[in-house]
């Protein structure tokens, strides 16, 4: 089970990322998860969000390049050990992760991981029985 | 290729003798006109001792001296017309980024040539009666409107005079009134096309087929483009205010260059730096001579634009002198540490990679007395990668081929689409920030 990640393009410019928010803010879209890449000259910003076709149409229309992507959201316990064991299993099957970003509040923790074969990471996981998030996990009502 | 889609059979298909006694004659008259009536000429013609009578044939040509830009700015506004201004019907003048503006002057009779030329441009690509043609080129000082306008009008078209900007109207109009030809800038031409694809305009609301673009140097790569996005033929129309206007020369269906209408516009390709006249085939300056204008011809009048001359008949039947596509301007040109750079180089070398827009903008500075190129490219909206990797896979590549392109290195900065400044009308493609 994977779920929709949205990207944006963000240029090196002051407020964008402010830009960005705002819109999101007023379209009522509740951010889930959110992390910041960046270069010398622009960045991408990554996101789970409750109403990713929502958000994308909305942050289109203002100007911005969105992209959605197949990401992995898994849920683990909130404890030394948890992502190196899904990692493990990860390597053990030969899967490159492309970038990932992980979280944890009150004794869960969630990883978001990209890697080139979205579906094989899927099945991995999910035949060593870990919980992974699906789009109505996060989705606003 | 039929005869049917030649205007003027007789001048188009002339015999070389024909059309070399028809511009003889022309020359003649008109170096008289100026002797008479120009003082800037005269004093020209007595420093080199010549007597307007001397001048018998279009050979000769190569004799008399040279008109620049410059002259034009010192004779500002009215100093280089051959007529009192009560039989000046109509005043252009070109916007020119630095200092005054360029001025021209028409007589009733120079509109005469002018929508002639440009019924011949118009009849060249396939344009005729029952066409409804949509101008998109500025109305006003600027040539661009008003020349395609009587053209198309002299060929009995449906014009639809729209103008400049408002991409809205522009579609709405297109869909809306049918039209089957669009003329504006390249550079207009493909955020147009870009528009209707973005705004889930179907294909079939669409009729255009042909369409005709001047008034900035463009690649054949973005013709392409153009000819996807819109589903036309695209077709080059070349002119500067200073000679008429567009329809100086045009594309015909071959593709292979520009006719140029040279009974009225005689061209020359010369060496910039020697000033002596090149055989055909060879790249250099192009100078025209407007043997038949009336209010304020122009001798030797040299444009600053690069391009060859090719006098072959042509397969669509027309004899008349070819250029070639201009390679850009010798004012465009950028010299960047001592490198010759032109913005179509940039241009066709996006152009050529799949993943990459057409809409670039090249930043020069100067940094501790070193010249550096960056170039601003847009990322495609729809289409990007949001790996970093492969953003800056393309970065390097884009870097890689403008390297050997250009033969010096530039800073590829991608940016978001979008951002840079879309002239409705010209592209603003250089910003060099060493002069100020």
């Amino acid at each position: 089970m994977h779920i929709q990640q949205l990207s944006v393009f963000l240029e090196d410019r002051s407020g964008r990322l402010t830009e960005l928010t705002r819109i999101l803010a007023d379209n009522d879209v509740n951010i889930t998860a959110l992390s910041v890449a960046e270069t010398a000259d622009y960045g991408i910003v990554r996101m789970v969000v409750g109403r990713p076709q929502l958000a994308k149409e909305a942050l289109e229309k203002a100007g911005f390049s969105i992209g959605l992507t197949d990401v992995v959201c898994v849920n683990m316990p909130d404890k030394p050990g948890s992502l190196y064991r899904i990692l493990e299993i990860l390597t053990d099957e030969g899967i490159n992760i492309d970038y990932m970003y992980a979280f944890s509040n009150n004794d869960v923790a969630l990883a978001v991981i990209r890697a080139a074969d979205i579906r094989r990471v899927t099945e991995v996981l999910e035949e060593n029985r870990l919980k992974l998030l699906s789009q109505s996990d996060i989705y606003q009502l | 290729m039929t005869t049917d889609m030649i205007w003027n059979p007789e001048i188009e298909c002339a015999e070389r003798e024909q059309m070399h006694e028809l511009q003889s004659n022309r020359l003649t008259g008109m170096v008289k006109r100026m002797y008479d009536n120009v003082p800037f000429y005269r004093n020209k013609f007595d420093e080199i001792g010549l007597e307007p009578g001397d001048i018998k044939t279009v050979d000769q040509l190569k004799d008399l001296p040279f008109t620049n830009k410059n002259d034009l700015r010192d004779n500002y506004p009215f100093g280089l017309f051959t007529v009192p201004q009560t039989d000046v019907v109509r005043i252009h003048a070109s916007s020119g980024t630095t200092g005054k503006p360029t001025v021209v002057g028409y007589t009733h009779a120079d509109l005469d040539i002018w929508a002639e030329v440009v019924a011949r441009s118009l009849t060249m690509a396939g344009v005729h009666k029952g066409d409804t043609i949509q101008i998109a080129y500025g109305y006003g000082p600027f040539t661009g409107g008003l020349g395609l306008h009587y053209g198309a009008e002299k060929i009995g078209a449906t014009v639809i005079p729209i103008s400049t900007g408002n991409t809205k109207k522009q579609l709405q109009f297109m869909t809306d009134f049918k039209a089957t030809v669009i003329a504006c800038t390249p550079s207009y031409a493909a955020h147009l096309g870009e528009c209707i694809a973005n705004n889930g305009i179907s294909a079939d609301d669409v009729k255009l087929r042909i369409g005709v673009f001047g008034a900035e140097p463009w690649t054949n790569e973005l013709r392409c483009q153009i000819e996807k996005l819109l589903k036309v033929k695209a077709f080059d129309i070349y002119g500067l205010s200073e000679i008429i206007g567009p329809g100086v020369s045009m594309e015909c269906g071959c593709q292979c260059g520009n006719h140029v209408f040279e009974d009225h516009f005689i061209p020359e390709i010369i060496d910039p730096e020697t000033l002596e006249v090149l055989p055909d085939g060879e790249l250099g300056e192009l100078v025209f001579t407007t043997v038949s204008k009336v209010a304020m011809p122009l001798l030797r009048y040299r444009t600053r634009d690069l391009t060859r001359l090719h006098r072959e008949k042509c397969e669509c039947g027309r004899t008349l002198v070819r250029m070639d596509k201009c390679l850009g301007r010798t004012d465009d040109m950028l010299i960047i540490r001592g490198v010759n750079v032109f913005p179509s180089q940039v241009e066709s070398v996006l152009m050529d990679m799949s993943e990459t827009t057409p809409h670039y903008q090249l930043i020069v500075r100067r940094e501790n007395n070193l010249d550096t190129l960056e170039i601003l490219v847009e990322i495609d909206q729809k289409n990007w990668s949001d790996s970093i990797r492969e953003l800056e896979g393309i970065r390097r590549r884009i870097e890689n081929n403008i390297k050997s392109m250009l033969g010096i290195g530039a800073k590829i900065r991608l940016v978001e689409p979008n951002t840079i400044e879309r002239s409705e009308g010209k592209a603003k493609r250089v910003i060099d920030n060493r002069k100020c």
